[in-house]
């Protein structure tokens, strides 16, 4: 058992990283809100960590705590302003932030610039494992737990259903997002802090669209409705490419090297025959029914 | 906390101030001017009617004093507050609630939820009491979800109680949007066509029904298209036209007023 | 900041702010007549690039020939991307958003076919594809190719704008744009002029990224994220589903780049436009010609 430990690590760890970042994205998607800054967020974690455990030699747990609060500062501030915007305008806009972030960190020279930035190369070691993960992912799933039927957690659904219907029950849509929106930065903060620990290098290339897209995937493969799903969805894509090592080569062509194409058709499978994520599949084989519904959905105001 | 009809009695005995005072409310898109210095008051107790052909901005105003749109001009006075800069969840949590025309019910969500979300404003414990979920938080929680079933079976939809709203009949979807708005315990409830889509029976039930919560003590504005309905119900009436309210008074005023029945011949009833 | 360039930069912004603009163009059409947001557009811009070099490098067509065909292979794969990714959310009234995935999902296949067929290297056109012929007026070079590549998007601009002004089909995607429900009442056939807006909007796309590979002689599977965000930034700039919007916003974003590159330096280019798309947002979500926020229905 630990012989299979040590020889997937770091797949494991990364499943486990993966799962943060899916839960993250999953906060703001359960009230309509499509955020692609949260590879920025993890960016902004990792790089905060690392900064102070190798120039300031902080312990881990403070640099990690850290780096989630720098991430929900910044996405406080920008993303205040962009919060009244919906749909595809925040989507957009939440990619330009994104790539804001991927610039200034490849232009500021103390962070390594686009060569990256290597940990843990002095006599120094701070490093995070799968126990730290994983320790952390539990966290967030208990507090996860605890929310449903909450208040909160019916306000969060109130608001992805119809806004300005839950703005006339008395809840503060504004003051909902914003906090949906800082709390998903903070928790890819976490996830980035940690990452950058467990490989002791980290460059801006990590953290950019590919990455917000890879997170998004995750999220909306598993299933939107629940935040299990978004665990679940983290599991299987990042197992996938090794699952289709199997694959032969066809004609010359390698398509074992192109995990983006089955990533591509098993996202397509979903949004167009099963909207909310595979697990109302693993749910409903046992036989717990869920109510179908959209994916991410409001109706839309009417003045 | 004093219910409502507490507070409006000592509301009614101490003033005859109005509960809603509506001046010269206008709105304009652009060069349209869908609402013109309309100006009305609702006092305690009362139910008042606001009925116009289609068109005449009766949702305008509605989706104005509920706080969806500004208003271009003109102000709203609600429990003795300026609320027609106010955002809309503050005017909920204040008292003032309300249905809509085509229902927006939260439909994936559980009918018994619709209503335990429509006491959102009135739970009170603290966002840190939240965050470290403290006993407090589950107490109001559990006596919100009571509270939710009473309203049901009020409504008669106690036994629908764990379905997805959505999957309601269109009847039981109005109940339900009627007990989500009643949930946060109003002082005023606004009502856009509550009769839409309704036969004679089903909208002489409704009828019944508004009077009881009048006579509790609820104030209601009733946005209607069923004049039958709201002669029977309201105890004033106002009356819109192309954004300008052309008369105000009782039913029986109203019913013999010329220029409202002008305004009415040729529109749909 | 070195002003002995401006002009040739200016002269610069120009040149890559046409075929911004052709490339917008692909986005406004698609969202002004779906309202969807097509993320896959920048694969089918990197795929016509990309079937230009293939035919003429290992094929040995003119490039003369090649551009045609490779842009009208790129309007093709528009129609498979609808068929694909749209058409069954449409049937079913899915939400925006989900459009929106569908594209990315879409765009991460296109990306890794063309991984997969065409090598993940970066690839140029053969010596001789394109005559290298400079002018030099004073103390700005310009080359023949650059004049050749303004020369055809603004061709297609203009083509783009007589089909939207003056042919029945434009009318038709312009009525459905403002309206489907009205439109079908009219008696267009909504889905047929879908397909042909996608045809269209893919075809310029396509046509986009040939002139981006001719411009910079070098086409790889990633080119189409240079310009993604480039091209939501103009069509914000310019108001989604605005044709004039696009393609003036097309110009000012390549202006805007060529002057953070001579004011700021090369390496925060991108920097400035994001910046711009962001005060956009802030001030004027509807873009200059603030069409649309939502449909008419």
């Amino acid at each position: 058992m630990s012989e299979f430990y040590n020889a997937n690590s770091f797949l494991i760890s990364l499943v486990g990283i993966n799962a943060i970042m899916a839960l993250s994205i999953y906060i703001t998607l359960s009230c309509a809100m499509l955020s692609l800054s949260n590879a920025a967020s993890m960016a902004i974690g990792a790089y905060t960590a690392a900064l102070l455990t190798q120039q300031l030699a902080w312990a881990l747990w403070p640099a990690v705590v850290a780096g989630a609060l720098m991430s929900g500062l910044v996405a406080l501030v920008l993303g205040l302003p962009i919060m009244r915007l919906s749909g595809v305008f925040l989507a957009i806009a939440t990619l330009g932030f994104g790539e804001v972030i991927r610039i200034a960190i490849v232009n500021i020279d103390a962070l390594g610039g686009s060569e990256g930035f290597r940990l843990n190369s002095g006599d120094r070691t701070i490093e995070a494992s799968g126990w730290e993960v994983y320790g952390v992912l539990l966290l967030i799933a208990y507090f996860f737990s605890r929310l449903k039927g909450s208040r909160m957690s019916l306000a969060l659904q109130a608001i992805r259903e119809d806004e300005n219907a839950a703005r006339t029950m008395g809840i503060n849509v504004t003051f909902y997002k914003v906090a949906a929106y800082v709390t998903g930065a903070i928790v890819a903060g976490i996830a980035g802090a940690l990452y950058a620990h467990l490989r002791s290098f980290i460059s801006p290339g990590d953290f950019g669209f590919q990455r917000a897209v890879d997170v998004l995937v995750f999220a909306v493969v598993g299933g939107t409705l629940a935040w299990r799903g978004a665990i679940m969805g983290a599991v299987l894509m990042t197992l996938l490419p090794e699952a289709i090592r199997v694959v032969p080569i066809v004609g010359g062509f390698n398509i074992k090297d192109q995990p983006e194409i089955f990533s591509g058709v098993i996202l397509l499978a979903v949004i167009l025959f099963l909207p909310n994520g595979l697990l109302t599949v693993a749910l409903s084989l046992n036989r717990i029914r869920r109510p179908a519904r959209k994916v991410i959905g409001h109706k839309e105001a009417s003045p | 906390m004093m219910s409502p009809v507490e507070t409006q009695a000592i509301e009614a005995t101490t003033s005859s101030k109005p509960l809603l005072a509506v001046q010269e409310l206008t709105r304009a898109f652009g060069g349209l001017v869908a609402v013109r210095d309309v100006s009305f008051d609702v006092y305690p107790g009362e139910v008042y009617g606001l009925i116009g052909p289609n068109g005449a901005g009766k949702t305008t105003v509605i989706n104005m004093l509920s706080g969806l749109l500004p208003p271009t001009g003109g102000t709203i006075t609600f429990r003795g507050q300026r609320i027609d800069r106010m955002p809309a969840h503050r005017i909920a949590a204040l008292g003032l609630s309300r249905t809509y025309q085509n229902i927006r019910l939260f439909g994936a969500m559980s009918v018994l939820q619709n209503v335990v979300v429509g006491q959102h404003a009135r739970m009170r414990a603290s966002l840190a009491e939240r965050l470290v979920f403290s006993p407090r938080v589950r107490r109001e929680e559990e006596a919100a979800r009571r509270r939710a079933l009473t309203l049901l079976e009020e409504a008669g939809l106690a036994s629908l109680a764990s379905q997805p709203a959505s999957a309601l009949a269109y009847g039981n979807q109005r109940r339900l949007e009627l007990a989500r708005a009643l949930a946060s315990g109003p002082h005023l409830l606004l009502l856009d066509e509550p009769a839409a889509g309704m036969n004679a029976a089903e909208s002489q039930a409704l009828g019944t029904r508004l009077r009881t919560l009048a006579e509790g003590g609820l104030s209601l504005l009733v946005v209607e298209h069923d004049v039958s309905l709201v002669m029977s119900l309201c105890d004033r009436i106002g009356v819109l036209n192309f954004g300008n309210l052309i008369a105000e008074g009782t039913p029986t005023e109203i019913a013999r007023d010329p220029q409202v029945i002008e305004a009415y011949l040729g529109s749909d009833e | 900041m070195n002003l002995a360039q401006l002009p040739q930069q200016l002269l610069n912004g120009i040149f890559s702010g046409s075929i911004y603009a052709l490339f917008a163009l692909g986005y406004t059409l698609i969202f002004g007549v779906l309202d969807i947001l097509n993320l896959a557009h920048a694969a089918i811009f990197m795929l016509g690039a990309t079937v230009s070099w293939w035919l003429v490098s290992a094929q040995g067509w003119s490039l003369l020939l090649a551009f045609p065909v490779a842009v009208a292979i790129a309007g093709l794969l528009g129609i498979v991307l609808d068929r694909v990714a749209f058409l069954r959310l449409r049937q079913r009234g899915a939400p925006q958003l989900s459009a929106l995935i569908s594209s990315i999902a879409v765009s991460l296949i296109f990306v890794g076919l063309s991984r997969l067929l065409f090598k993940d290297d970066r690839k140029q056109f053969p010596d001789g594809t394109f005559p290298q012929v400079y002018f030099d007026i004073g103390s700005i070079r310009v080359r023949l190719l650059d004049v050749v590549i303004l020369v055809v998007s603004l061709a297609l601009m203009l083509g783009l704008t007589w089909l939207v002004q003056r042919t029945s089909l434009g009318r038709a995607i312009r009525a459905v744009a403002e309206s489907p429900k009205a439109a079908a009442l009219l008696g267009v056939n909504i889905e047929r002029v879908i397909m042909q807006t996608f045809f269209i909007a893919s075809a310029l796309g396509g046509a986009a990224g040939i002139l981006y590979g001719m411009s910079l002689n070098s086409i790889e599977p990633g080119m189409g994220s240079q310009v993604e965000l480039k091209g939501l930034s103009i069509i914000i700039l310019g108001g989604m589903g605005s044709i004039p919007g696009a393609m003036l916003a097309g110009f000012l974003i390549g202006m805007i780049e060529v002057l953070s590159v001579v004011f700021g330096g090369s390496q925060l280019k991108d920097a400035f436009v994001f910046v711009a798309l962001f005060l956009v947002l802030l001030v004027r979500p509807q873009g200059i010609f603030g069409l649309k926020q939502g449909r008419a229905g």
